[in-house]
Protein backbone atom coordinates (compact mmCIF):
# COMPACT_ATOMS: atom_id res chain seq x y z
CA UNK A 1 0.00 0.00 0.00
CA UNK A 2 1.21 3.45 -0.81
CA UNK A 3 0.94 6.01 1.93
CA UNK A 4 2.55 8.85 0.06
CA UNK A 5 0.70 10.86 -2.50
CA UNK A 6 2.45 12.22 -5.49
CA UNK A 7 1.20 15.49 -6.75
CA UNK A 8 0.46 13.78 -10.05
CA UNK A 9 -2.37 11.91 -8.34
CA UNK A 10 -3.95 15.13 -7.30
CA UNK A 11 -3.76 17.10 -10.47
CA UNK A 12 -7.12 17.25 -12.10
CA UNK A 13 -7.17 16.33 -15.76
CA UNK A 14 -8.73 19.63 -16.64
CA UNK A 15 -7.53 22.37 -14.31
CA UNK A 16 -10.08 25.07 -13.66
CA UNK A 17 -7.75 26.83 -11.29
CA UNK A 18 -3.96 27.17 -11.05
CA UNK A 19 -2.53 24.17 -9.28
CA UNK A 20 -0.31 24.75 -6.26
CA UNK A 21 1.73 21.63 -5.44
CA UNK A 22 3.12 23.08 -2.22
CA UNK A 23 -0.30 22.71 -0.60
CA UNK A 24 -0.38 18.99 -1.17
CA UNK A 25 2.76 17.70 0.50
CA UNK A 26 1.64 15.67 3.47
CA UNK A 27 4.98 14.08 4.30
CA UNK A 28 8.60 15.04 3.78
CA UNK A 29 11.07 17.44 5.40
CA UNK A 30 9.66 20.33 7.42
CA UNK A 31 6.06 19.65 6.56
CA UNK A 32 3.62 21.19 9.07
CA UNK A 33 0.33 19.41 9.57
CA UNK A 34 -2.59 21.47 8.36
CA UNK A 35 -3.41 24.28 10.78
CA UNK A 36 -6.94 24.92 9.75
CA UNK A 37 -9.57 23.25 11.90
CA UNK A 38 -12.35 21.23 10.44
CA UNK A 39 -15.21 23.66 9.96
CA UNK A 40 -17.91 21.03 9.56
CA UNK A 41 -20.60 20.45 12.15
CA UNK A 42 -19.42 18.08 14.80
CA UNK A 43 -21.67 19.06 17.67
CA UNK A 44 -24.86 21.06 18.08
CA UNK A 45 -24.57 24.29 20.08
CA UNK A 46 -27.93 25.78 21.04
CA UNK A 47 -30.39 22.91 21.10
CA UNK A 48 -34.07 22.23 21.44
CA UNK A 49 -35.34 19.08 23.09
CA UNK A 50 -38.32 16.91 22.22
CA UNK A 51 -41.02 17.59 19.68
CA UNK A 52 -44.16 15.52 20.08
CA UNK A 53 -46.59 14.98 17.23
CA UNK A 54 -49.73 12.94 16.87
CA UNK A 55 -52.56 12.42 14.41
CA UNK A 56 -56.17 12.83 15.36
CA UNK A 57 -59.46 12.49 13.54
CA UNK A 58 -59.18 15.12 10.83
CA UNK A 59 -55.74 16.57 11.49
CA UNK A 60 -52.40 16.58 13.26
CA UNK A 61 -51.08 18.26 16.37
CA UNK A 62 -47.46 19.03 17.23
CA UNK A 63 -46.06 20.38 20.50
CA UNK A 64 -42.63 21.63 21.53
CA UNK A 65 -41.34 23.60 24.46
CA UNK A 66 -39.82 27.03 24.12
CA UNK A 67 -36.31 26.42 25.38
CA UNK A 68 -32.98 26.75 23.61
CA UNK A 69 -30.38 25.02 25.78
CA UNK A 70 -26.74 25.96 25.59
CA UNK A 71 -25.37 22.66 26.81
CA UNK A 72 -26.79 22.41 30.31
CA UNK A 73 -27.59 26.14 30.52
CA UNK A 74 -31.25 26.97 29.93
CA UNK A 75 -30.26 29.99 27.91
CA UNK A 76 -33.06 31.06 25.57
CA UNK A 77 -36.44 30.61 27.23
CA UNK A 78 -38.81 32.00 24.67
CA UNK A 79 -37.87 30.50 21.30
CA UNK A 80 -40.39 28.93 18.98
CA UNK A 81 -39.45 25.52 17.64
CA UNK A 82 -42.66 25.04 15.73
CA UNK A 83 -43.17 26.50 12.30
CA UNK A 84 -46.12 27.13 10.06
CA UNK A 85 -44.74 26.36 6.60
CA UNK A 86 -47.88 27.20 4.64
CA UNK A 87 -51.62 26.63 4.99
CA UNK A 88 -51.10 22.88 4.73
CA UNK A 89 -47.92 22.05 6.63
CA UNK A 90 -46.57 22.54 10.11
CA UNK A 91 -43.29 21.31 11.47
CA UNK A 92 -41.29 21.14 14.66
CA UNK A 93 -37.55 20.88 15.12
CA UNK A 94 -35.30 19.18 17.66
CA UNK A 95 -31.57 19.73 17.79
CA UNK A 96 -29.41 22.62 16.76
CA UNK A 97 -31.47 25.83 16.70
CA UNK A 98 -29.18 27.65 14.28
CA UNK A 99 -29.57 24.84 11.76
CA UNK A 100 -33.34 25.09 12.23
CA UNK A 101 -33.24 28.83 11.59
CA UNK A 102 -31.14 28.24 8.51
CA UNK A 103 -33.64 25.78 7.05
CA UNK A 104 -36.57 27.87 8.20
CA UNK A 105 -35.38 30.78 6.10
CA UNK A 106 -34.90 28.51 3.11
CA UNK A 107 -38.35 26.96 3.53
CA UNK A 108 -39.95 30.39 3.89
CA UNK A 109 -38.30 31.48 0.66
CA UNK A 110 -39.49 28.30 -1.02
CA UNK A 111 -43.04 29.13 -0.05
CA UNK A 112 -42.66 32.65 -1.39
CA UNK A 113 -41.35 31.30 -4.67
CA UNK A 114 -44.26 28.89 -4.84
CA UNK A 115 -46.72 31.69 -4.20
CA UNK A 116 -45.13 33.69 -7.01
CA UNK A 117 -45.20 30.76 -9.38
CA UNK A 118 -48.95 30.69 -8.81
CA UNK A 119 -49.52 27.47 -10.76
CA UNK A 120 -52.12 26.00 -8.44
CA UNK A 121 -49.65 23.54 -6.97
CA UNK A 122 -49.13 23.81 -3.26
CA UNK A 123 -46.51 22.02 -1.17
CA UNK A 124 -48.17 19.54 1.15
CA UNK A 125 -46.70 17.67 4.08
CA UNK A 126 -45.49 14.54 2.22
CA UNK A 127 -43.71 16.70 -0.34
CA UNK A 128 -41.96 18.85 2.26
CA UNK A 129 -41.08 15.71 4.21
CA UNK A 130 -39.50 14.21 1.13
CA UNK A 131 -37.59 17.39 0.32
CA UNK A 132 -36.29 17.67 3.88
CA UNK A 133 -35.16 14.04 3.77
CA UNK A 134 -33.14 14.70 0.63
CA UNK A 135 -31.58 17.88 1.98
CA UNK A 136 -30.59 16.31 5.28
CA UNK A 137 -29.28 13.13 3.62
CA UNK A 138 -27.12 15.09 1.23
CA UNK A 139 -25.68 17.17 4.03
CA UNK A 140 -24.84 14.05 6.05
CA UNK A 141 -23.23 12.54 2.96
CA UNK A 142 -20.89 15.52 2.85
CA UNK A 143 -20.08 14.95 6.54
CA UNK A 144 -21.53 18.38 7.31
CA UNK A 145 -24.91 17.59 8.82
CA UNK A 146 -27.68 19.90 9.81
CA UNK A 147 -27.89 18.61 13.35
CA UNK A 148 -31.66 18.60 13.51
CA UNK A 149 -34.58 16.23 13.68
CA UNK A 150 -37.85 17.33 12.13
CA UNK A 151 -41.44 16.33 12.73
CA UNK A 152 -43.53 17.33 9.73
CA UNK A 153 -47.32 17.35 9.95
CA UNK A 154 -50.21 18.02 7.64
CA UNK A 155 -52.75 16.36 5.40
CA UNK A 156 -51.67 14.28 2.45
CA UNK A 157 -53.03 14.57 -1.06
CA UNK A 158 -56.05 12.44 -0.12
CA UNK A 159 -56.83 14.66 2.84
CA UNK A 160 -55.71 12.09 5.40
CA UNK A 161 -53.53 13.13 8.35
CA UNK A 162 -49.80 12.80 7.69
CA UNK A 163 -47.00 12.87 10.22
CA UNK A 164 -43.39 12.36 9.19
CA UNK A 165 -39.99 12.18 10.87
CA UNK A 166 -36.61 13.13 9.41
CA UNK A 167 -33.37 13.00 11.34
CA UNK A 168 -29.92 14.42 10.67
CA UNK A 169 -28.87 11.35 8.70
CA UNK A 170 -31.88 11.53 6.41
CA UNK A 171 -33.66 8.64 8.10
CA UNK A 172 -37.35 9.18 7.42
CA UNK A 173 -40.59 7.44 8.24
CA UNK A 174 -44.25 8.19 8.85
CA UNK A 175 -46.36 7.08 11.79
CA UNK A 176 -49.52 8.07 13.69
CA UNK A 177 -47.37 9.37 16.53
CA UNK A 178 -43.88 10.77 16.21
CA UNK A 179 -41.62 12.05 18.94
CA UNK A 180 -38.12 13.34 18.44
CA UNK A 181 -35.45 13.77 21.07
CA UNK A 182 -35.59 12.53 24.63
CA UNK A 183 -39.36 12.45 24.47
CA UNK A 184 -38.98 9.47 22.16
CA UNK A 185 -38.33 7.43 25.28
CA UNK A 186 -40.75 9.25 27.57
CA UNK A 187 -43.78 10.18 25.49
CA UNK A 188 -43.91 7.48 22.81
CA UNK A 189 -45.19 4.77 25.16
CA UNK A 190 -47.92 7.09 26.47
CA UNK A 191 -49.04 7.96 22.94
CA UNK A 192 -49.00 4.38 21.72
CA UNK A 193 -50.90 3.13 24.75
CA UNK A 194 -53.77 5.47 23.95
CA UNK A 195 -53.65 5.17 20.16
CA UNK A 196 -52.68 1.62 19.20
CA UNK A 197 -55.58 -0.33 17.80
CA UNK A 198 -58.03 2.41 18.72
CA UNK A 199 -60.19 4.56 16.48
CA UNK A 200 -58.66 7.97 15.77
CA UNK A 201 -58.65 10.37 18.72
CA UNK A 202 -60.88 13.40 18.78
CA UNK A 203 -59.14 16.76 18.73
CA UNK A 204 -59.88 17.35 22.41
CA UNK A 205 -58.59 13.93 23.44
CA UNK A 206 -55.49 14.46 21.34
CA UNK A 207 -54.79 17.80 22.95
CA UNK A 208 -55.22 16.32 26.42
CA UNK A 209 -52.86 13.48 25.58
CA UNK A 210 -50.29 15.85 24.15
CA UNK A 211 -50.36 18.05 27.25
CA UNK A 212 -49.96 14.97 29.43
CA UNK A 213 -46.90 13.99 27.40
CA UNK A 214 -45.43 17.49 27.67
CA UNK A 215 -45.95 17.29 31.44
CA UNK A 216 -44.16 13.95 31.71
CA UNK A 217 -41.33 15.26 29.56
CA UNK A 218 -41.01 18.32 31.78
CA UNK A 219 -40.79 16.12 34.87
CA UNK A 220 -38.21 13.76 33.44
CA UNK A 221 -36.18 15.48 30.70
CA UNK A 222 -33.34 17.55 32.17
CA UNK A 223 -33.34 19.87 29.18
CA UNK A 224 -37.08 20.52 29.07
CA UNK A 225 -38.94 23.65 30.03
CA UNK A 226 -42.40 24.43 31.31
CA UNK A 227 -43.52 26.86 28.60
CA UNK A 228 -44.57 25.26 25.34
CA UNK A 229 -46.48 25.67 22.11
CA UNK A 230 -49.02 23.49 20.34
CA UNK A 231 -49.66 23.71 16.61
CA UNK A 232 -52.89 22.16 15.35
CA UNK A 233 -53.62 21.59 11.69
CA UNK A 234 -57.02 20.61 10.33
CA UNK A 235 -58.45 20.88 6.85
CA UNK A 236 -58.42 24.58 6.13
CA UNK A 237 -56.98 25.87 9.39
CA UNK A 238 -53.77 26.09 11.37
CA UNK A 239 -53.72 27.25 14.96
CA UNK A 240 -50.54 27.80 16.98
CA UNK A 241 -51.13 28.25 20.70
CA UNK A 242 -48.18 30.02 22.17
CA UNK A 243 -48.76 30.58 25.86
CA UNK A 244 -49.12 27.13 27.36
CA UNK A 245 -47.30 26.14 30.50
CA UNK A 246 -46.84 22.92 32.43
CA UNK A 247 -47.69 23.71 36.03
CA UNK A 248 -47.08 20.25 37.39
CA UNK A 249 -47.65 18.77 40.81
CA UNK A 250 -44.78 19.60 43.11
CA UNK A 251 -46.36 18.29 46.34
CA UNK A 252 -43.27 16.21 46.96
CA UNK A 253 -41.02 19.25 46.72
CA UNK A 254 -40.32 20.09 50.36
CA UNK A 255 -37.61 22.56 49.44
CA UNK A 256 -40.27 25.02 48.36
CA UNK A 257 -41.89 27.24 51.04
CA UNK A 258 -45.27 26.78 49.38
CA UNK A 259 -45.14 23.11 50.04
CA UNK A 260 -43.32 23.12 53.36
CA UNK B 1 0.97 25.20 17.57
CA UNK B 2 -2.35 26.84 18.34
CA UNK B 3 -5.59 26.70 16.50
CA UNK B 4 -7.48 29.97 16.04
CA UNK B 5 -11.01 28.67 16.20
CA UNK B 6 -11.75 25.73 18.43
CA UNK B 7 -14.96 23.83 18.14
CA UNK B 8 -16.73 23.33 21.46
CA UNK B 9 -15.84 19.93 22.74
CA UNK B 10 -12.59 19.88 20.80
CA UNK B 11 -9.55 19.30 22.92
CA UNK B 12 -5.88 19.39 22.16
CA UNK B 13 -4.23 16.03 21.95
CA UNK B 14 -1.07 15.29 23.85
CA UNK B 15 0.90 15.82 20.68
CA UNK B 16 -0.79 19.17 20.06
CA UNK B 17 -3.31 19.87 17.35
CA UNK B 18 -7.07 19.68 17.63
CA UNK B 19 -8.98 16.51 18.22
CA UNK B 20 -12.44 16.63 16.71
CA UNK B 21 -15.58 14.85 17.72
CA UNK B 22 -16.54 12.38 15.10
CA UNK B 23 -19.83 12.43 13.22
CA UNK B 24 -20.87 8.92 12.29
CA UNK B 25 -22.93 8.91 9.12
CA UNK B 26 -24.54 5.51 9.56
CA UNK B 27 -27.20 4.05 11.81
CA UNK B 28 -28.50 0.52 12.20
CA UNK B 29 -32.26 0.58 11.86
CA UNK B 30 -32.68 -3.17 11.98
CA UNK B 31 -35.05 -5.36 10.06
CA UNK B 32 -34.93 -8.73 8.36
CA UNK B 33 -35.65 -9.71 4.79
CA UNK B 34 -36.15 -13.18 3.34
CA UNK B 35 -36.76 -14.25 -0.25
CA UNK B 36 -37.41 -17.78 -1.54
CA UNK B 37 -37.71 -18.72 -5.21
CA UNK B 38 -39.82 -21.46 -6.69
CA UNK B 39 -40.20 -22.75 -10.23
CA UNK B 40 -42.80 -20.20 -11.19
CA UNK B 41 -43.02 -17.86 -8.24
CA UNK B 42 -40.98 -15.92 -5.71
CA UNK B 43 -41.92 -15.09 -2.14
CA UNK B 44 -40.37 -12.01 -0.55
CA UNK B 45 -40.96 -11.17 3.09
CA UNK B 46 -39.74 -8.54 5.49
CA UNK B 47 -40.60 -7.64 9.04
CA UNK B 48 -42.18 -4.24 9.61
CA UNK B 49 -40.23 -2.88 12.57
CA UNK B 50 -38.01 0.18 12.16
CA UNK B 51 -35.73 0.70 15.14
CA UNK B 52 -33.00 2.92 16.45
CA UNK B 53 -30.98 1.67 19.37
CA UNK B 54 -33.48 0.32 21.90
CA UNK B 55 -36.33 2.44 20.53
CA UNK B 56 -38.90 1.50 17.96
CA UNK B 57 -39.50 4.22 15.38
CA UNK B 58 -42.51 2.51 13.87
CA UNK B 59 -44.11 -0.92 13.75
CA UNK B 60 -45.44 -0.43 10.27
CA UNK B 61 -42.52 0.01 7.87
CA UNK B 62 -41.94 -2.83 5.49
CA UNK B 63 -38.51 -3.23 3.97
CA UNK B 64 -39.61 -4.40 0.53
CA UNK B 65 -39.80 -2.17 -2.50
CA UNK B 66 -41.69 -3.14 -5.58
CA UNK B 67 -39.54 -2.17 -8.53
CA UNK B 68 -41.67 -3.58 -11.32
CA UNK B 69 -44.44 -6.05 -12.09
CA UNK B 70 -42.08 -8.93 -11.45
CA UNK B 71 -39.23 -7.66 -9.30
CA UNK B 72 -39.18 -6.78 -5.63
CA UNK B 73 -36.18 -5.55 -3.67
CA UNK B 74 -35.82 -6.17 0.04
CA UNK B 75 -33.47 -3.68 1.65
CA UNK B 76 -32.54 -3.29 5.26
CA UNK B 77 -29.77 -1.83 7.37
CA UNK B 78 -29.14 1.91 7.48
CA UNK B 79 -32.58 3.28 6.64
CA UNK B 80 -31.38 6.63 5.28
CA UNK B 81 -29.23 4.74 2.78
CA UNK B 82 -32.09 2.37 1.97
CA UNK B 83 -34.37 5.26 1.09
CA UNK B 84 -31.80 6.98 -1.06
CA UNK B 85 -30.61 3.85 -2.81
CA UNK B 86 -34.14 2.73 -3.72
CA UNK B 87 -35.02 6.22 -4.92
CA UNK B 88 -31.99 6.31 -7.20
CA UNK B 89 -32.62 2.74 -8.35
CA UNK B 90 -36.20 3.52 -9.30
CA UNK B 91 -35.03 6.59 -11.20
CA UNK B 92 -32.45 4.50 -13.07
CA UNK B 93 -35.13 1.96 -13.95
CA UNK B 94 -37.32 4.71 -15.32
CA UNK B 95 -34.43 5.95 -17.44
CA UNK B 96 -33.93 2.44 -18.78
CA UNK B 97 -37.63 2.21 -19.58
CA UNK B 98 -37.50 5.44 -21.52
CA UNK B 99 -34.35 4.46 -23.37
CA UNK B 100 -35.18 0.84 -24.26
CA UNK B 101 -38.94 1.03 -24.37
CA UNK B 102 -39.32 -1.96 -22.12
CA UNK B 103 -39.23 -2.67 -18.42
CA UNK B 104 -35.99 -3.92 -16.90
CA UNK B 105 -35.75 -7.66 -16.47
CA UNK B 106 -34.86 -9.02 -13.06
CA UNK B 107 -31.36 -9.94 -14.23
CA UNK B 108 -30.77 -6.47 -15.55
CA UNK B 109 -31.91 -4.89 -12.28
CA UNK B 110 -29.59 -7.26 -10.45
CA UNK B 111 -26.60 -6.06 -12.44
CA UNK B 112 -27.62 -2.42 -12.17
CA UNK B 113 -27.93 -2.62 -8.40
CA UNK B 114 -24.51 -4.20 -8.16
CA UNK B 115 -22.97 -1.43 -10.21
CA UNK B 116 -24.75 1.25 -8.21
CA UNK B 117 -23.51 -0.20 -4.95
CA UNK B 118 -19.92 -0.50 -6.13
CA UNK B 119 -20.03 3.07 -7.36
CA UNK B 120 -20.13 4.01 -3.69
CA UNK B 121 -17.37 1.61 -2.79
CA UNK B 122 -15.56 4.25 -0.71
CA UNK B 123 -18.60 5.52 1.13
CA UNK B 124 -20.99 2.59 0.88
CA UNK B 125 -24.71 2.31 1.17
CA UNK B 126 -24.81 0.39 4.43
CA UNK B 127 -27.59 -1.85 3.22
CA UNK B 128 -28.29 -5.56 3.02
CA UNK B 129 -30.14 -6.19 -0.21
CA UNK B 130 -32.08 -9.20 -1.38
CA UNK B 131 -33.48 -8.90 -4.88
CA UNK B 132 -36.18 -11.29 -5.97
CA UNK B 133 -38.17 -11.69 -9.12
CA UNK B 134 -39.20 -13.74 -12.10
CA UNK B 135 -36.66 -14.06 -14.88
CA UNK B 136 -37.53 -13.88 -18.56
CA UNK B 137 -38.73 -17.48 -18.51
CA UNK B 138 -41.02 -16.90 -15.57
CA UNK B 139 -38.76 -18.85 -13.21
CA UNK B 140 -38.15 -17.46 -9.75
CA UNK B 141 -34.70 -16.12 -8.91
CA UNK B 142 -33.24 -14.49 -5.80
CA UNK B 143 -30.05 -12.45 -5.55
CA UNK B 144 -28.22 -11.59 -2.38
CA UNK B 145 -25.91 -8.57 -2.06
CA UNK B 146 -23.20 -7.33 0.22
CA UNK B 147 -23.05 -3.56 0.89
CA UNK B 148 -20.61 -2.96 -1.97
CA UNK B 149 -22.31 -4.86 -4.73
CA UNK B 150 -21.11 -8.44 -4.72
CA UNK B 151 -24.12 -10.47 -5.72
CA UNK B 152 -25.02 -14.09 -6.13
CA UNK B 153 -28.10 -15.76 -7.59
CA UNK B 154 -29.70 -18.53 -5.61
CA UNK B 155 -32.87 -20.15 -4.43
CA UNK B 156 -33.29 -18.53 -1.05
CA UNK B 157 -31.48 -15.79 0.76
CA UNK B 158 -31.92 -13.67 3.84
CA UNK B 159 -30.63 -10.30 4.83
CA UNK B 160 -30.66 -7.97 7.79
CA UNK B 161 -30.40 -8.31 11.53
CA UNK B 162 -32.21 -11.65 11.73
CA UNK B 163 -30.67 -12.99 8.54
CA UNK B 164 -28.02 -15.02 10.29
CA UNK B 165 -30.68 -16.70 12.40
CA UNK B 166 -32.86 -17.64 9.44
CA UNK B 167 -30.40 -18.54 6.69
CA UNK B 168 -29.17 -21.80 8.26
CA UNK B 169 -32.74 -23.01 8.72
CA UNK B 170 -33.57 -22.26 5.10
CA UNK B 171 -30.37 -23.99 3.92
CA UNK B 172 -31.65 -27.09 5.63
CA UNK B 173 -35.31 -26.91 4.70
CA UNK B 174 -35.22 -25.40 1.21
CA UNK B 175 -31.88 -26.61 -0.10
CA UNK B 176 -31.93 -29.86 1.85
CA UNK B 177 -28.42 -29.32 3.16
CA UNK B 178 -27.20 -31.94 5.64
CA UNK B 179 -30.26 -34.07 5.21
CA UNK B 180 -29.89 -37.69 4.24
CA UNK B 181 -32.29 -39.97 2.42
CA UNK B 182 -34.63 -37.20 1.45
CA UNK B 183 -36.32 -36.71 -1.90
CA UNK B 184 -36.53 -33.04 -2.76
CA UNK B 185 -40.07 -31.91 -3.45
CA UNK B 186 -40.82 -28.93 -5.63
CA UNK B 187 -41.75 -25.91 -3.57
CA UNK B 188 -45.31 -24.66 -3.58
CA UNK B 189 -46.44 -21.16 -2.70
CA UNK B 190 -48.41 -22.46 0.28
CA UNK B 191 -45.46 -24.37 1.72
CA UNK B 192 -43.10 -21.47 1.18
CA UNK B 193 -45.38 -18.95 2.88
CA UNK B 194 -45.76 -21.37 5.77
CA UNK B 195 -41.98 -21.68 6.09
CA UNK B 196 -41.62 -17.92 5.98
CA UNK B 197 -44.07 -17.48 8.85
CA UNK B 198 -42.21 -20.09 10.87
CA UNK B 199 -38.77 -18.59 10.32
CA UNK B 200 -39.91 -15.10 11.20
CA UNK B 201 -41.68 -16.16 14.36
CA UNK B 202 -38.47 -17.92 15.34
CA UNK B 203 -36.19 -15.03 14.45
CA UNK B 204 -38.16 -12.49 16.44
CA UNK B 205 -37.74 -14.61 19.57
CA UNK B 206 -34.05 -13.87 19.59
CA UNK B 207 -33.51 -10.76 17.50
CA UNK B 208 -34.75 -7.56 19.15
CA UNK B 209 -34.88 -5.72 15.83
CA UNK B 210 -37.26 -8.21 14.23
CA UNK B 211 -40.91 -8.28 15.15
CA UNK B 212 -44.31 -6.56 14.99
CA UNK B 213 -45.43 -8.07 11.67
CA UNK B 214 -44.08 -9.70 8.55
CA UNK B 215 -45.22 -8.46 5.16
CA UNK B 216 -45.19 -11.42 2.76
CA UNK B 217 -45.40 -10.75 -0.97
CA UNK B 218 -45.78 -13.45 -3.60
CA UNK B 219 -44.80 -12.71 -7.20
CA UNK B 220 -46.31 -14.91 -9.89
CA UNK B 221 -47.03 -14.33 -13.55
CA UNK B 222 -50.50 -13.21 -12.49
CA UNK B 223 -49.18 -10.41 -10.33
CA UNK B 224 -48.17 -9.69 -6.77
CA UNK B 225 -50.24 -10.56 -3.71
CA UNK B 226 -49.52 -9.40 -0.21
CA UNK B 227 -50.25 -10.67 3.28
CA UNK B 228 -49.48 -9.13 6.66
CA UNK B 229 -48.82 -11.68 9.37
CA UNK B 230 -48.56 -10.38 12.95
CA UNK B 231 -45.51 -11.17 15.08
CA UNK B 232 -44.47 -10.54 18.65
CA UNK B 233 -44.39 -6.86 19.52
CA UNK B 234 -41.86 -7.07 22.35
Amino acid sequence: MRFTTSTMDLMPLQASQPFDPSKYRYTGPNVQPRQLPNTRSQAPITTGTSVIGLQFDGGVMIAADKLGSYGSLARYQNIGRLMRVNDHVILGCTGDYADFQFLRDIIDQKMIDEECLDDGIVTRAPALHCWLTRVLYNRRSRFDPLWTTFVVGGLDDDGKPFLGFVDKLGTAYTAPQIVSGMGGHLATPLLREKMDGQPPLSEAAARELLIRCMTVCYYRDCRAFSKFQIATLKAGSIKIEDDLEVKGDWEVAHFSKEHA
Amino acid sequence: MSVQTMQPGARETAAGGPRQRYFYPYADNGGTVVAIAGDDFVVVASDTRLSSGYSIYTRDQKKTFQLSERTILGSTGCWCDVLTMTKVLRARMQMYRHEHNKAMSTGAVAQLLSTMLYHKRFFPYYVSNVLAGLDENGKGIVYHYDPVGHHDPGKCYTGGSGGALIQPLLDNQINYKNQENVTPEPLTVKKTVSIIKDVFTSACERDIYTGDAVAIQVITKDGITEELFPLRRD
